[in-house]
């Protein structure tokens, strides 16, 4: 059988044997073997029988449901040269991550349904993780003309974004949410007022003071989330901000959270991890929207993640080529790939720093964002997808964008000492990575 | 300065004592005299220059010979040739000021070195005068004489030949400079 | 005395890269190279047989010309690349046309951008010493360096001076090399411009920022204009060119207000009567003459330095 999202399940049965099973959705947290079967799960739980199945030895390793990342570019259709299905779902699946959801700023957008079914049909031909396109809001991206939103959700969209550039007609926003509202689909913003940032190319600070590169100020991000929480409080619409990067922001969230308008946000591994510092001596490959911003903003990312303001960590996997990015500073292409240092980075950041604990995190990467976006999985009870990440939390290697999976070579984190990776990785029964390396 | 001590001729590190001070004394008398005999109806218009860091010490001791004994006083320069040399880099090679005494169209010029090696030096040297002006003719005037030279170059005046291996380094140490007052081969290892 | 006698980098990128001693070397080795000027033969041969390419991606005549006689007068050869008739204009990346000039084995690249970074970039991919002559806001080095060198002339010392830097101050690379330059020497830098042109956070990084003119300047040594693009105020950045002269212009009598005998500075081109009275331009305290002729000295030393720098390298078994 094929699902919509071009995967087809595996016959048979799989047994993950002895591994520390977390999964948030059902409160699972302890060891036990978990049964997958006919691209299901079958059963969690102690002493289990293979059933003449595959057996996965997961002792001292993390079992848990396979993660979801509602960010990712895979640059197909129209910059194969940067990155395609394939190898942006190899990417994927390296990373632990077995649902993408695609944003629609691809050469050229994905504004139709027949340009979603276009992505979900190469998506089954080519991809090896499950592929969930997001539509765009406005046709052609423009931020003039409403995109069919009906349409699109009926050929597939999981989500309405014209993400690389906020919706900057007020209007057309409102209008947008109030039907994706009917629709139920959330309403992805990137929140940059492109007026405000005019030709900014990092966070206004002291970095781009002692570098003399015009500055994007966080009020950019600041004026279009503070407009976009009074329009889906006024609308009822889901809000979901994307890579948030602001700490007055997250203050505005916070408090919109708490006054129950329908919002929820994301945070990326690099805005956690990085600040304006990373930019260094001119370095593009920390180049990415919104910026990466000062330390006072970095750590009120963090402190967001803890008391739950921010909802999901997402990569914003984004991969471009030297031709993008070995040329002038502000010149350079805005991005960084990420599938493949999500896992380690977020570990890092948030469960070894004591920020939170694992299955806190495994829920902001699995349970949480499937959860907010309407996808199946995210979550080992029975009856539900046989996606499952299987991983080390401690095992030690070094970012090699040489040997990435993606295309994308394109990280600032090159060199660095990391923790922790993805050893199994399950999609619908079928195994795509196996002792870390793709199958 | 670090205090210096001689056991005999052989100091530490294998150096050889080749001139003592009384021996860079009399080299220094014995280059004044016979630049006074080379250049009779010239000696109006002599004027040593001295390549630093030694030479310009050099030519002002050899100025102050000519004064004493044969009453000539010929001006005295100093003559930077780093901008000249064909070695940037391999060596401590600053540019220092060149200061010459006027004008050196028509006069007789006495280049004053310490040691004669290669020959390089003097080469530079020659093509820093030159932009300088146009002098009537360029001697050249060395306490000493090592061997070995890469170029069509002879001194005119030699306080002493000394023959040296190629390894080796030949020190000359003058009050004004160094505190000392010798010159000392050191055997190197090439 | 120094202690250091060549520069460790293979590139002059910017102020900050240098420490306090290779600063002092430059200065230094300049004011001896400022007597070739002086020769009957006003070149000498340190440089012969290198080659230096200007590479100007934005005009500037008065820089242009200052490297091209820095480098005749040490005999390395020079080539113009007119980016305007070049193939830049055909889309041909950055990379590409510095990778072509090397293929050219180019010794030097002296290179005017307006992206900041620009030779930064460059630098990373070539084995030539690149030379930044001004990129986009970020640094202009060799104008930081030649202003040094005319207070260090003017004034007999750097340290405890304070210099005081008067207008567009966010957007220019002139006052960023200037405040890390005159900082490292132990001078105190003063900006001064109305806030839209000056940011707050230049405190952060070692300048006292002023929005008082007459605060600024006393007790100032020098007071340094700097030139006002009249673009600002198109962009909202200043209400009319004729309020920032009302408020900021240096008129005989607002440099009064400094110390006496205060130098004048400006980077050039100035805008007579916009930013400076055409009376302090000339004025006996004025040294922007100074500043076009030590700009010949300052970028012969670095030209010799980073070329002595390269050879020391080489010989030491590095790549050059």
């Amino acid at each position: 059988m094929t699902s919509r999202d071009g995967r087809t399940t595996a016959p048979g049965s799989l047994l993950i044997r002895g591994g520390r099973v977390i999964d948030p959705a059902t409160g699972t947290d302890g060891v036990m073997d978990v049964l997958l079967s006919d691209g299901k799960v079958a059963k969690t739980g102690p002493g289990l029988d293979a059933g003449g199945g595959t057996i996965i030895e997961a002792k001292g390793l993390v079992v848990a449901p396979g993660f979801v990342d509602v960010h990712v570019h895979l640059r197909e259709p129209g910059e194969e040269g940067k990155e395609t299905i394939a190898t942006g779902t190899r990417a994927a699946a390296m990373g632990g991550v077995t649902t993408v959801v695609a944003m629609p700023n691809t050469v050229p957008p994905i504004d139709t349904p027949a340009m979603i079914a276009y992505v979900l049909s190469r998506a089954a031909q080519d991809g090896v993780v499950r592929v969930r396109p997001a539509g765009c809001i406005s046709h052609e991206r423009k931020g003039e003309v409403m995109a069919d939103l009906a349409g699109l959700k009926e050929a597939g969209a999981v989500a309405f974004s014209d993400d690389g550039n906020s919706v900057m007609n007020a209007l057309l926003a409102r209008r947008a949410m109030i039907n994706t509202r009917i629709l139920n689909v959330p309403y992805v913003e990137h929140a940059e007022d492109a007026s405000l940032v005019d030709a900014g190319v990092m966070h206004e600070g002291r970095v781009s003071l002692r570098l003399g590169l015009a500055g994007r100020s966080p009020l950019a991000e600041d004026l279009i989330v503070a407009r976009d929480l009074l329009l889906a409080e006024a609308t009822g619409a889901h809000l979901h901000v994307a890579h948030v990067s602001s700490r007055r922001s997250l203050e505005m969230i916070r408090e919109a959270k708490a006054r129950g308008v329908p919002v929820t946000c994301e945070a990326t591994p690099h805005h956690l991890v990085l600040t304006d510092e990373a930019v260094g001596e001119f370095d593009t490959s920390a180049k990415v929207l919104p910026p990466l911003r000062s330390e006072e903003h970095r750590l009120a990312l963090i402190a967001a993640v803890k008391d739950g303001t921010v909802d999901v960590i997402a990569s914003d996997h984004a991969p471009h080529g030297p031709l993008e990015k070995e040329v002038e500073f502000a010149q350079a292409a805005s991005g960084m790939v990420g599938l493949e240092t999500m896992l380690p980075l977020a570990l890092e950041v948030l469960v070894r720093s004591g920020a939170m604990d694992l299955p806190g995190l495994v829920r902001l990467l699995s349970s949480a964002p499937a959860r907010l976006f309407h996808l199946a999985g995210g979550t080992l009870a029975a009856g539900s997808p046989a996606d499952v990440t299987v991983f080390d939390p401690e095992l030690a290697w070094t970012v090699d964008p040489r040997a990435f999976s993606s295309k994308g070579r394109n990280t600032p984190f090159a060199g660095r000492k990391v923790r922790g990776r993805a050893v199994d990785v399950i999609v619908g029964g079928r195994i795509v990575v196996r002792d870390g390396g793709l199958v | 300065m670090a205090p210096r001590f001689f056991c005999g001729l052989m100091g530490p590190q294998g150096a050889t004592q080749s001139l003592d001070a009384a021996g860079i004394d009399r080299a220094m008398v014995r280059i004044a005299h016979e630049i006074h005999e080379k250049n009779p109806g010239r000696l109006a218009d002599l004027v040593l220059i001295g390549i630093p860091k030694r030479g310009d010490t050099l030519a002002r001791r050899i100025a102050a010979v000519l004064a004493r004994d044969h009453a000539v006083v010929a001006p005295v320069g100093v003559l930077d040739i780093t901008m000249y040399r064909d070695d940037i880099g391999s060596r401590a090679s600053l540019p220092k000021p060149s200061d010459l005494p006027g004008s050196i169209d028509g006069k007789t010029i006495v280049l004053v070195d310490d040691v004669l090696y290669t020959g390089r030096s003097v080469r530079a040297a020659m093509d820093a005068l030159i932009d300088f002006g146009r002098p009537k003719a360029i001697q050249l005037a060395v306490l000493v004489d090592r061997g070995h030279r890469e170029l069509p170059i002879r001194a005119d005046y030699v306080g002493k030949n000394i023959p040296t291996a190629p390894g080796a380094n030949v020190k000359v140490e003058l009050k004004e400079d160094d505190g000392a007052e010798q010159v000392l081969v050191e055997e190197g290892n090439g | 005395m120094t202690t250091v006698d060549s520069l460790s980098a293979k590139d002059l990128l910017g102020i900050e890269p240098l420490s306090r001693d290779e600063i002092q070397l430059i200065l230094d080795t300049a004011r001896t190279l400022s007597d070739v000027a002086k020769h009957p033969i006003k070149k000498v041969p340190a440089l012969r047989g290198r080659t230096m390419v200007n590479l100007f991606y934005e005009a500037s005549t008065r820089t242009r010309t200052s490297f091209e006689l820095a480098a005749v007068r040490l005999s390395a050869d020079v080539v113009n690349i007119n980016v305007q008739a070049s193939s830049v204009v055909k889309g041909e990346t950055l990379l590409d046309t510095a990778r072509t000039l090397e293929a050219m084995t180019v010794d030097f690249i002296v290179m005017r951008h307006g992206s900041s970074g620009a030779p930064h970039m460059l630098a990373r991919n070539l084995k030539a010493s690149v030379i930044n002559a001004g990129d986009g806001q970020h640094e202009h080095p060799t104008q930081a360096l030649l202003d040094l060198y005319t207070v260090r002339e003017k004034l007999g010392s750097i340290e405890g001076k304070t210099i005081t830097l008067i207008g567009d101050i966010q957007h220019s690379r002139v006052a960023r090399s200037d405040l890390i330059a005159f900082t490292k020497m132990g001078a105190k830098v003063r900006f001064c411009g109305p806030p839209t042109l000056l940011s707050a956070d230049f405190g952060a990084l070692g300048a006292e920022v002023h929005h008082d003119l007459k605060s600024a300047l006393t007790g100032a040594d020098v007071v340094y204009v700097l030139r006002l693009q009249f673009e600002r105020h198109r962009m909202g950045l200043m209400p009319s060119v004729k309020a920032y002269t009302q408020q900021y212009a240096i008129t005989s009598e607002r440099v009064k207000w400094a110390k006496p005998g205060a130098l004048v500075m400006h980077p050039g081109p100035m805008n007579r009567g916009v930013e400076i009275a055409p009376e302090v331009a000339d004025g006996p305290t004025s040294v922007i003459v100074d500043q076009v002729a030590n700009g010949i000295a300052v970028r012969m030393a670095v030209l010799y330095l980073l070329e002595a720098g390269r050879t020391k390298r080489a010989a030491a078994g590095g790549v050059s």
